[in-house]
């Protein structure tokens, strides 16, 4: 599918299958085409070409209004003038049903987001927390056939965002639904969904469990975006095992790439699978780098040591503060060397 | 310092007040009191007239002197009453027609890419940068018998026999919404601009035919605009003296034109005042009755 905005193509040649009951996240940085592809899928853009189907029906004829898929908006768009019931009962109101079983299936719903005392307060009487439950019971009151997402939390406080992943993800499994989120949070990406698929310029680059995209992200813009990570530019040895020439020497890694041998590839490595000592390691211990401390971050949970290597770049570490204060392993300026294990290098190709 | 800061934050907040006494009230009183006198042949043409050099004994005197005979008389003449009813009339249908045409047209302004909206509601007003008393001549050259809308409508073969326009009710309600649609587009575009969009994607998510979000969201969250654009319309409208006066017919004169009558055609200043007092009577009692309401409303809130 594509749509352009213009000449920019926001969703370029784009191809996905979601199964149905799964949790799916679309993850990218702003302007990256994920929200266009969210409303594409509600029916607010037509798509310029290409199709969407839903159970094998082409939704391309069908208007937003009879779409069997509702969406949680990001600025929740309540009606400001309805109260909470109301609100939840304004999509059974338009299809028609009988009074009493819409208030019964309201009255459902809001105990499921644990609103039923709220039911007479206007949107602007609630807090930001509320609202967004409001929002979510009204796109789920309707038992869509895929629930669609557009950055729910974006406007909670990091704690309230935490309990709120969890709730939702609870919900999802209870009602059985598919979930779409649309979110630029990749912890949140990876806490609620089954699978991720990460968006750049309109294109899916990877699509897998959240693990995977981690663990093995399949290019140098994935690995760079989902979490943190160092890269040695080299190349692949004779055996495939062994990474030559960065400036980390000879790297080993564990898992043979699919490259040929001598091509000119990355290799990535977590800071938090990285491990820094102050004594010179032992000969023959593959994957060690000599560096100075630069910098160290204190988060808190852990510490972000940045080092300098001999010709100039930056590698850096994450250290669990497991500790106290007084039993930090190094400090500034400090000479040390970093080593980790071969499985915990990639190969990155591109 | 504290409290001279405190009379000088009082002085300010009193201000609009002191406007109000001066150009409102103080008036609205000499009107009532007009109302209350006789007409006669002086200067200025009614009695009693306060005789400042009297001290309290005048104040007395001016006050015996007041009757409600002109009340009485507007209850009696059936002219009075007719015109009343005839002011609220047109002016309840032409802000029903400006609000027919002004709401599409306020919506399509807000709904237009935000660059051109400057330019469009600029075209709105722009009407007024021309007296309105030019505008209203150029509409009775318009109207004429043998005017530019006659000609165009034989030309076009839509009436076989030039109607009559002036002097009727049609050519005050065309001067009326013409010159007042202005008023009715700005609150209305106002609240309009404001509306969230994402509120109608929602509605039409959650199953919403078009035409239907218009009735359930569009129109229940712009009432303030429209409530607005109605008492900025209607309200003038029943006093409007000019357009019924240029463009309508003398058989039955609006309530301006009944004030006007009595002021310098029968010279009659407290039968005037007396119909004036009636008017502002007839059209603060709404206003009043709605700010309480909205203010209930509020409340239970």
């Amino acid at each position: 599918m594509t749509k352009r905005f213009g000449s920019a193509a926001v969703v370029d040649h784009l191809s996905l299958d979601i199964y149905e009951g799964e949790f799916f996240a679309l993850l990218g940085p702003s302007g990256c085409g994920k929200t266009t592809l969210l409303r594409l899928i509600a029916g607010f853009e037509r798509p310029g070409a290409g199709r969407i189907l839903l159970d094998g029906i082409d939704l391309a004829p069908v208007p937003a209004y009879r779409r069997p898929v509702n969406m949680m908006f990001q600025s929740y768009a309540l009606f400001p003038h309805l109260n909470v019931e109301a609100n939840v009962a304004f999509g059974l109101k338009q299809e028609g049903l009988p009074a009493r079983e819409i208030a019964h299936r309201v009255a459902d719903m809001l105990a499921l987001v644990k609103l039923e005392s709220f039911g007479c307060r206007k949107p602007h009487q609630l807090s930001g927390g509320q609202r967004q439950r409001v929002a979510l019971a009204r796109s789920l009151v309707k038992r869509p056939r895929v629930l669609l997402l557009d950055e729910p939390m974006a406007s909670l406080d990091k704690k309230l965002r935490g309990e709120t992943q969890f709730e939702l993800m609870g919900l999802q499994r209870k009602l059985g639904l598919t979930f779409i989120i649309v979110t630029h949070d990749q912890s949140e990406a990876m806490t609620v969904a089954d699978r991720i698929g990460v968006m750049d310029r309109g294109r899916l680059v990877q699509v897998a469990p959240a693990a995977e995209i981690y663990e093995r992200p399949n290019c140098r813009w994935v690995a760079d975006f989902v979490g943190d990570v160092n890269l040695f530019h080299g190349r692949l040895g004779d055996d495939g095992l062994t990474v030559e020439g960065t400036v980390g020497g000879r790297l080993c890694v564990a898992a043979k790439p699919d490259a040929e041998p001598g091509t000119m590839v990355w290799v990535a490595v977590r800071p938090e699978k990285i491990r820094i000592s102050r004594e010179p390691p032992l000969p023959g211990l593959d994957n060690c780098v000599a560096g100075t401390v630069a910098d160290i971050g204190y988060l808190g949970d852990n510490s972000i040591y940045k080092m300098r290597l001999r010709d100039g770049s930056q590698v850096r570490a994450a250290i669990a503060n497991i500790g106290g204060p007084a039993e930090r392993p190094v400090s500034f300026d400090e000479q040390v060397w970093l080593n980790w294990p071969a499985e915990a290098a990639i190969v990155l190709m591109r | 310092m504290k409290q001279e800061q405190a009379f000088w934050r009082q002085l300010v907040l009193r201000i609009p007040y002191l406007w109000l006494l001066a150009f409102f009230l103080v008036p609205f009183l000499i009107v009532l009191k007009i109302s209350l006198s006789q007409t006669a042949i002086a200067q200025p043409p009614y009695t009693p007239v306060l005789d400042a050099a009297a001290g309290w004994h005048g104040l007395a005197a001016l006050f015996a002197g007041l009757s409600l005979d002109n009340y009485v008389l507007l209850g009696s003449d059936p002219l009075y009453l007719l015109s009343c009813l005839k002011s609220v009339e047109i002016a309840a249908f032409a802000t029903l027609l400006l609000l027919v045409i002004g709401y599409p047209l306020a919506y399509g302004i807000a709904r237009t890419p935000r660059r051109w909206q400057a330019v469009l509601v600029l075209l709105t007003v722009l009407p007024f940068w021309t007296s309105l008393l030019i505008r209203i001549y150029a509409w009775m050259n318009i109207l004429q018998r043998d005017g530019p809308l006659n000609d165009v409508l034989v030309a076009f073969s839509i009436v076989k026999e030039p109607p009559v326009w002036l002097s009727t009710d049609t050519a005050i309600y065309i001067g009326i919404v013409y010159s007042y649609l202005p008023f009715m587009v700005l609150p209305l575009y106002a609240t309009l601009e404001k509306l969230d969009e994402s509120l109608l994607e929602a509605a039409a998510d959650l199953g919403c035919p078009r035409w239907k979000i218009f009735w359930l969201v569009t129109l229940p969250l712009s009432s303030s605009g429209v409530l607005a654009g109605v008492l900025l319309c209607f309200i003038p409208i029943v006093g409007e003296f000019v357009i019924p006066d240029l463009l309508g017919g003398s058989q039955s004169p609006m309530i301006g034109q009944t004030i006007w009558m009595e002021f310098f055609g029968n010279k009659d200043w407290p039968a005037a005042s007396a119909v004036a007092v009636v008017l502002v009577c007839l059209l603060v009692t709404p206003i009043v009755v709605y700010q309480n309401q909205a203010m209930r409303v509020a409340e239970r809130e």
